[in-house]
C-alpha cells in the first residue's frame, strides 16, 4: 500500500466500520480488518472476531468498488451565464489514479460488467472512463465463502482468474500464516519485485491453490447460471413473482447494493442570488437510481411499473436473463449482496429457481438461517 | 422577472416547519430576495393579500374555524404547497382521530366548556385542492431550498418519493436493520432527510411519512424476522404520520397478524 500511495495512487479498501466491512481510504495494512469474520444469510448480517489474525477471513458487504468509479452522487456540468453567452464546464478529474486493495473475483468480474454498459462504445461515459482508467487491482482469494454466495453458478469462482494486477491468497497452514502473491500484469509483477518478499515455493502456490479449491468446494448454493436467460422465458406471468412482491418493499436495497447496476438518473440545480436577479449558474447532477422507484419507469406522467411485481419482475429478469441478449454478459456476479442486504430477506437463487423450474440450492452447509426450499 | 409573492400560513402545528424556513440562516438574504415575502407572522411580514403566487402552508384542520379559514387561504393562492407532517398527514396531533377527544380537553382545560375542537386532525389536502407536499417532521432544509430555487426557475419541483434506504446507501451508511438487528422503517419511509438518522446508527422513525410504495405488511414480516416486536412496529407507526393513510392501515393490519399470533 505504501509502494503504491508513493507511486500516486488513491489506496482504497476493506475497513471495519459500525459493524460491517465498507470500503474507504486506507493509509497502510493496519487499517485492514483483522481477525473478522462475518456470517450472511438473506436479511441478515452480523460481523464477529475471533483470535486467527487473518486479514481476509470475511466476505464483503454492501460496499463495492462501483462507488469509487461510478459514485452515488456525482457533479456532471455546471453552465454559467456570461455577458450575452454561456460557458459550460466539467468538473475538475480525479487528482489520483485509483488502487483497490483485496477485490473478490466476484467484485472484479463486476467490473468488467460495469464497464460493458457504461463504456458502451456508443455512448461511454467520460467521467467513469476517467476514473477506471488505470485503477490497480490487487484481488484476493476467497476462502470463506458466506452463505449467500453463489459466484461459481454464475461464471466465476473464490480465486480471481483476470482483471488484476496482483492476487493474493490468505495462507494459513502448518507452515505459517501467510499472503501468497502472484502477479497478473507487468505493473504488477514490477511491483512485487520491488517489495523485494521472498519468492514464493511450490508448496505456497500449491497452498494458495488449496484454499481457494476448499472454497469452491464449500460454496453453499448452486444453479445453472448460464442456463437461466432461456429458463426464465415466458415466466413473465408465473405465479411466484406475485408471492414475491407480497414479501418485496419496493425499497430499492438491491439495487442499490448490486455491483453491477447502473441505472442513475440526472437532476438540475440553480442557485439563488442575493439581489433577486436569475441565478447565473446551474450545475447538472447525477444520482443512482432504481428500478423499484415509480419515477424510473414514468412516462408520460404515470409509472409503467406501478406494482412492485412488475418492478422486482424488471430486476430479476434483466439481472439473469435479458442482461445476457442486451450487453453480451450476464448481469449478475453471483456475490450475494442483494440477498444479505434485502430486509426482507429475498434470495435471489431461490426466487430464480422457482422461476426456471429448478430444483432450489440445497440447504447452504454454513448457514445459520439459509432459506428453505 | 419579479419575485412571487409569498404567504406562509400557520394551522394546527408546533411551527417547526416555519423555523426550518428561518433557519436557512447562510440562504436568508438570497430568500428574501428571490422571494416577496408579504406574510409569514413567525418572521414578521404581515400583509393580508387577496392574491399570493405561493403559500406554503404548515399545520392540520382541528377546528372547524380553521376548515374554514383554509378554504379563504386556498382562494387566494396561486399555489399551495403544504410543509410538513402535520400539513401533509395530520400530524402526531392526529393521535386524536382514535381516541376521546371529550375526555382529553376534560383532563386538559379547567373549562372544556370554552373549548371548540374537531374530533379529527387531518391534512390540508383532505379540504382543499393541494399542489405539492413537503415530507418531514420538520422539513428538510434542503427539500424547501431546491423547491424554492426550481419555482423561482420556473422548473418542476421534483420531490422524491422513494424509500429512505436509497439515501442511506447513497450515503454509505451501514444497514442498521439488516447489520445490527435495529428497529427501522427506513423501507417504507418517504425520503427527504438524506437518512439522517440511520447516519448517526438509529433507525428511522418515519417522521417524513409513508414512501410512495410504502408496504408495511411486507416490513412487519421483516421486522419479525429480525426479532422486533410487533408493540414495536405498532409504536413506530403511531407517531408523526399516524394518520398517513399507508401507515394507519398497515398498524390495523399488524394489530390483525398481532392477534392472530397470539
Amino acid at each position: 500500500m505504501q509502494a503504491l500511495a508513493a507511486d500516486g495512487y488513491r489506496v482504497v479498501g476493506p475497513v471495519e466500520r459500525d459493524g460491517v466491512i465498507a470500503y474507504a481510504d486506507l493509509g497502510s495494512g493496519d487499517d485492514l480488518p483483522t481477525s473478522v469474520t462475518v456470517e450472511q444469510s438473506p436479511g441478515r448480517w452480523r460481523l464477529h472476531h475471533d483470535d486467527s489474525g487473518h486479514r481476509f477471513g470475511w466476505t464483503p458487504g454492501a460496499d463495492s468498488w462501483k462507488q469509487f468509479v461510478y459514485p452515488a452522487h456525482q457533479e456532471v456540468l455546471r453552465i454559467r451565464r456570461t455577458d450575452g453567452s454561456f460557458v459550460v464546464t466539467s468538473p475538475p478529474p480525479a487528482a489520483q489514479p485509483l488502487a483497490f486493495i483485496g477485490a473478490r473475483d466476484c467484485e472484479v468480474r463486476a467490473m468488467a460488467v460495469l464497464d460493458r454498459v457504461v463504456l458502451d462504445p456508443l455512448h461511454p461515459d467520460p467521467r467513469y472512463a476517467q476514473r477506471r482508467d488505470g485503477v490497480f487491482v490487487v484481488a484476493v482469494t476467497c476462502g470463506v465463502p458466506a452463505a449467500t454466495c453463489w459466484c461459481t453458478s454464475m461464471g466465476g469462482g473464490p480465486q480471481p482468474a483476470a482483471g488484476f494486477d496482483v492476487r493474493l491468497t490468505e495462507v494459513h497452514d502448518a507452515v505459517g500464516h501467510r499472503l501468497v502473491a502472484e502477479a497478473g500484469s507487468d505493473r504488477g509483477a514490477e511491483l512485487l519485485l520491488r517489495l523485494e518478499m521472498g519468492a514464493a515455493t511450490t508448496d505456497d502456490l500449491a497452498a494458495a491453490n488449496g484454499v481457494a479449491r476448499a472454497a469452491a468446494d464449500g460454496m453453499p448454493r448452486r444453479l445453472d447460471g448460464a442456463a437461466l436467460p432461456a429458463l426464465l422465458q415466458g415466466t413473465d406471468h408465473h405465479p411466484n413473482w406475485e408471492a414475491v412482491a407480497e414479501r418485496c418493499l419496493s425499497c430499492g436495497n438491491c439495487t442499490m447494493v448490486c455491483p453491477t447496476c447502473f441505472c442513475s438518473t440526472f437532476s438540475d440545480h440553480t442557485g439563488l442570488t442575493d439581489d433577486g436577479s436569475a441565478p447565473i449558474e446551474t450545475v447538472r447532477e447525477q444520482d443512482w437510481a432504481s428500478c423499484f422507484q415509480l419515477d424510473h419507469s414514468t412516462l408520460g406522467g404515470h409509472a409503467v411499473r406501478a406494482t412492485t411485481k412488475a418492478r422486482y419482475r424488471q430486476w430479476l429478469t434483466h439481472k439473469l436473463q435479458t442482461w445476457t441478449a442486451q450487453f453480451g454478459t450476464t448481469g449478475c456476479v453471483g456475490c450475494g449482496r442483494c440477498t444479505t442486504w434485502c430486509p426482507a430477506g429475498i434470495d435471489i437463487v431461490h426466487e430464480a429457481a422457482v422461476l426456471a423450474g429448478l430444483p432450489t440450492a440445497a440447504q447452504p452447509p454454513n448457514s445459520q438461517k439459509g432459506s428453505s426450499a | 422577472m419579479s419575485a412571487p409573492t409569498v404567504a406562509v400560513w400557520k394551522f394546527a402545528s408546533c411551527d417547526g416547519c416555519q423555523l426550518t424556513i428561518i433557519d436557512c440562516e447562510d440562504e436568508l438574504l438570497a430568500i428574501a430576495a428571490a422571494l416577496d415575502l408579504r406574510l409569514f407572522l413567525e418572521a414578521g411580514p404581515s400583509e393580508l393579500l387577496d392574491h399570493y403566487d405561493i403559500s406554503l402552508v404548515e399545520g392540520s384542520i382541528t377546528t372547524a374555524h380553521d376548515a374554514e379559514r383554509i378554504r379563504d387561504v386556498r382562494e387566494r393562492s396561486g399555489l399551495l404547497v403544504t410543509i410538513g407532517a402535520c400539513a401533509t398527514a395530520g400530524g402526531v396531533q392526529a393521535l386524536r382521530n382514535s381516541a376521546d377527544v371529550a375526555g382529553y380537553t376534560a383532563a386538559v382545560y379547567a373549562r372544556p366548556d370554552w373549548i371548540e375542537t374537531l374530533a379529527t386532525s387531518t391534512p390540508i389536502a383532505d379540504h382543499v385542492q393541494v399542489d405539492l407536499e413537503l415530507r418531514g417532521c420538520p422539513i428538510s432544509k434542503e427539500v424547501l431550498l431546491s423547491t424554492i430555487t426550481a419555482l423561482v426557475a420556473g422548473r418542476r419541483p421534483a420531490p422524491t418519493g422513494h424509500s429512505v434506504c436509497v439515501e442511506c446507501k447513497a450515503a454509505g451508511n451501514t444497514c442498521v436493520l439488516v447489520a445490527h438487528g435495529t428497529a427501522c422503517l427506513g423501507p417504507v419511509t418517504h425520503a427527504g432527510c438524506a437518512a439522517l438518522c440511520p447516519s448517526f446508527q438509529r433507525g428511522c422513525f418515519g417522521c417524513f411519512g409513508p414512501s410512495e410504495s410504502a408496504d408495511v405488511d411486507a416490513l412487519h414480516t421483516a421486522w419479525r424476522a429480525a426479532g422486533i416486536a410487533d408493540a414495536d412496529l405498532l409504536r413506530a407507526l403511531r407517531t408523526f404520520n399516524v394518520a398517513a393513510p399507508e401507515f394507519a392501515g398497515g398498524a390495523q393490519r399488524v394489530q390483525l397478524r398481532a392477534k392472530e399470533h397470539a
